[in-house]
């Protein structure tokens, strides 16, 4: 499977990364490789039904138990958002955030 | 005392303090001062802490009534991927350059509860992507036999210091071989433990099916001294297990003559041929103390790479895919909050977290999930499945570490030659199985005399077996 430089594009667009030009034909070939290398996979030849037998995973399950008391983590949390912490705070720890829906 | 306090074992630097030779304070300042001398040449550390003097007053204390803890008032090196409260746990990325750990990692509590000290934090690969440390966002950290060398990586600044006798001994995380990569390059003991050994609480995740804390120290009983205080259950991870999960644990001290598969057809060519001797002469010598060699065949480990290079991504990519400027971590803005999610991980990520960020999302985007990332899980479980198998016939299955020793900077700039150095290590996260690295001796490249490591995988939770070779093999150095 080789990847282009649109393939390129697009990945870094779901990934929410820019890539430059120059970039973009950088990974394009690099990704050549990569995806060569792991396509060997492509024609080996194992049982169809062996990813859906059980995996050997265990469900973890506990006791619900009671919460710590409300907001004892808050103003620690909130120092790590330094950029998002509003001019004013207190009105409960709120946190500014962006405008998402544009009126364009 | 030949040895100066910083050149110390766990076992030798705790039976000291316990002499009285030394004090817990003389030991810290003979390992602070070492870093303070050599990190600026080395790099190995990212930041240094200041002595904490409660707790150094506290270790004291406790040696002096008689506590047995081994590890109580010694300092240890931390991977920069580790939570301890109130530092910056940085992942060696810009995207975390500021960020403050707002808790302890369990492992970190768990040592802290053991007394040991903290030196500082660790150089490493971006979000431990990487097998030499070049991909830190804060500049390489230089091999110890020689600086115009990588240390390996991703735990390089670890395995760097404790090489270096810049710590007694240290955490890293080994995803793909981050730990047992960088102590064979370094000269030191490294181990991976069994998937779900060790807590993963407070580890900036990388891959997470893959991912295991574990320590990188001077000797194998050193290994395993720091293994035990940072193993078990854990409420906070719920993919620790219990002992025994895998079946009754082997007899106390495990058996005394072990059974050594050497998957002979895996080592054809890929190996340098002076590596290939050195591994060829200890297992020689292994044989000769009554070690049994067998000779096995794992035919499905050809595709283990190319199957842990499609799973690694795959799962970094959703990893990382929490750093969007929001949360923590750098917050570049622009006009909309897309453009904040799109500036601040441009700027924050390096190129090679870039390009696995890119290749996870290949992997796993409609139309190609099933080529690449269903098949790849498939791969893991015949592997697994082939490793079960294998070990029917013997007790642990022998590698070089690596198949050559530590390359010049720069040496690897295409990614997939640096991929293909992972290829003896990859496995034991696939299948979720213990492996350590032991320093096997030393190659000669360009005048100088590198070490090199020799690696053993074991069945799931019998890390006590790869205990007893790796001491078996510190032996065989010996004579």
């Amino acid at each position: 499977m080789a990847a282009t430089a649109k393939d390129v594009k697009k990945l870094a667009a779901l990934a929410r990364i820019k890539v430059t030009d120059a970039e973009i034909e950088k990974f394009t070939n690099e990704f050549d490789a990569i995806l060569d290398y792991v396509g060997q996979l492509e024609k080996l030849n194992i049982p169809r039904n062996l990813g859906k037998e059980k995996p050997p995973l265990r469900n973890v399950m506990r006791e619900d138990g009671a919460p710590h008391a409300s907001c004892v983590y808050t103003g620690k949390l909130t120092e790590q958002f330094p950029a998002r912490l509003p001019a004013q705070a207190g009105e409960g720890g709120h946190l500014v955030v962006k405008q998402i829906i544009s009126y364009e | 005392m030949n040895k100066k306090p910083n050149e110390m074992t766990i076992v030798e630097a705790a039976s000291t303090l316990r002499s009285k030779e030394l004090k817990v304070s003389d030991l810290w300042d003979a390992c602070s001062e070492a870093v303070k001398t050599k990190n600026p040449k080395l790099n190995a550390y990212l930041e240094i802490f200041d002595a904490d003097n409660a707790a150094i007053t506290a270790a004291q204390k406790r040696v002096d009534a008689g506590d047995e803890s081994l590890l109580c008032g010694i300092p240890l090196a931390i991977k920069d991927n580790i939570l301890i409260e109130g530092k910056i746990a940085s992942a060696a990325s810009k995207m975390l350059a500021n960020y403050r750990a707002t808790y302890d990692a369990t492992v970190i509590k768990k040592l802290k509860d053991a007394g040991a000290l903290f030196l500082g934090r660790t150089n490493m690969d971006e979000f431990a992507m990487g097998s030499s440390t070049e991909h830190s966002a804060f500049g390489a950290t230089k091999n110890p036999h020689d600086i115009s060398r990588v240390p390996g990586g991703s735990s390089g600044g670890s395995a760097a210091a404790v090489a270096a006798h810049l710590a007694i001994a240290a955490l890293g995380s080994d995803t793909g071989g981050s730990i047992r990569q960088p102590a064979a390059h370094c000269g030191i003991v490294g181990l991976k433990p069994t998937y779900g050994a060790v807590s993963r609480s407070g580890l900036i995740a990388m891959g997470s099916s893959l991912d295991q804390i574990g320590p990188l120290a001077k000797t194998v009983e050193d290994t395993r001294i720091l293994y035990d205080a940072i193993r078990g259950i854990d409420a906070l991870d719920a993919t620790t297990i219990p002992d025994g999960l895998y079946g009754a644990p082997p007899p106390a001290g495990g058996p005394r003559n072990l059974r050594i598969g050497i998957p002979q057809h895996l080592l054809k060519e890929v190996i340098d041929a002076d590596m290939r001797a050195a591994f060829d002469a200890t297992l020689d010598v292994l044989a000769r103390h009554g070690h049994t060699l067998v000779d096995i065949e794992l035919p499905m480990s050809v595709y283990a790479l190319a199957a842990y290079y499609i799973i690694m991504p795959a799962e970094v990519s959703t990893n990382l895919a929490r750093l969007d400027g929001m949360r923590y971590g750098l917050a570049t803005r622009g006009r909309m909050l897309l453009d904040d999610y799109v500036l601040s991980r441009t700027e924050g990520f390096g190129e090679e977290t870039r390009r696995r960020i890119l290749l996870g999302t290949f992997v796993l985007s409609s139309g190609y999930i099933d080529a690449y990332y269903r098949k790849a899980d498939a791969v893991r479980i015949v592997l697994r499945r082939e490793y079960d198998a294998a070990f029917s016939k013997v007790d642990v299955i022998a590698f070089p570490t690596t198949p050559s020793p530590a390359f010049m900077f720069g040496e690897k700039s295409d990614p997939l030659s640096m991929y293909l150095g992972d290829i003896f290590t990859v496995t034991a996260n696939l299948t979720g199985m213990p492996a350590i690295s032991v320093p096997m001796g030393y190659v000669e490249r360009g005048g100088e005399k590198l070490p090199i490591g020799i690696h053993f995988t074991a069945p799931h939770q019998a890390e006590d077996a790869l205990f007893a070779i790796g001491e078996a093999v510190e032996k065989t150095n010996n004579n």
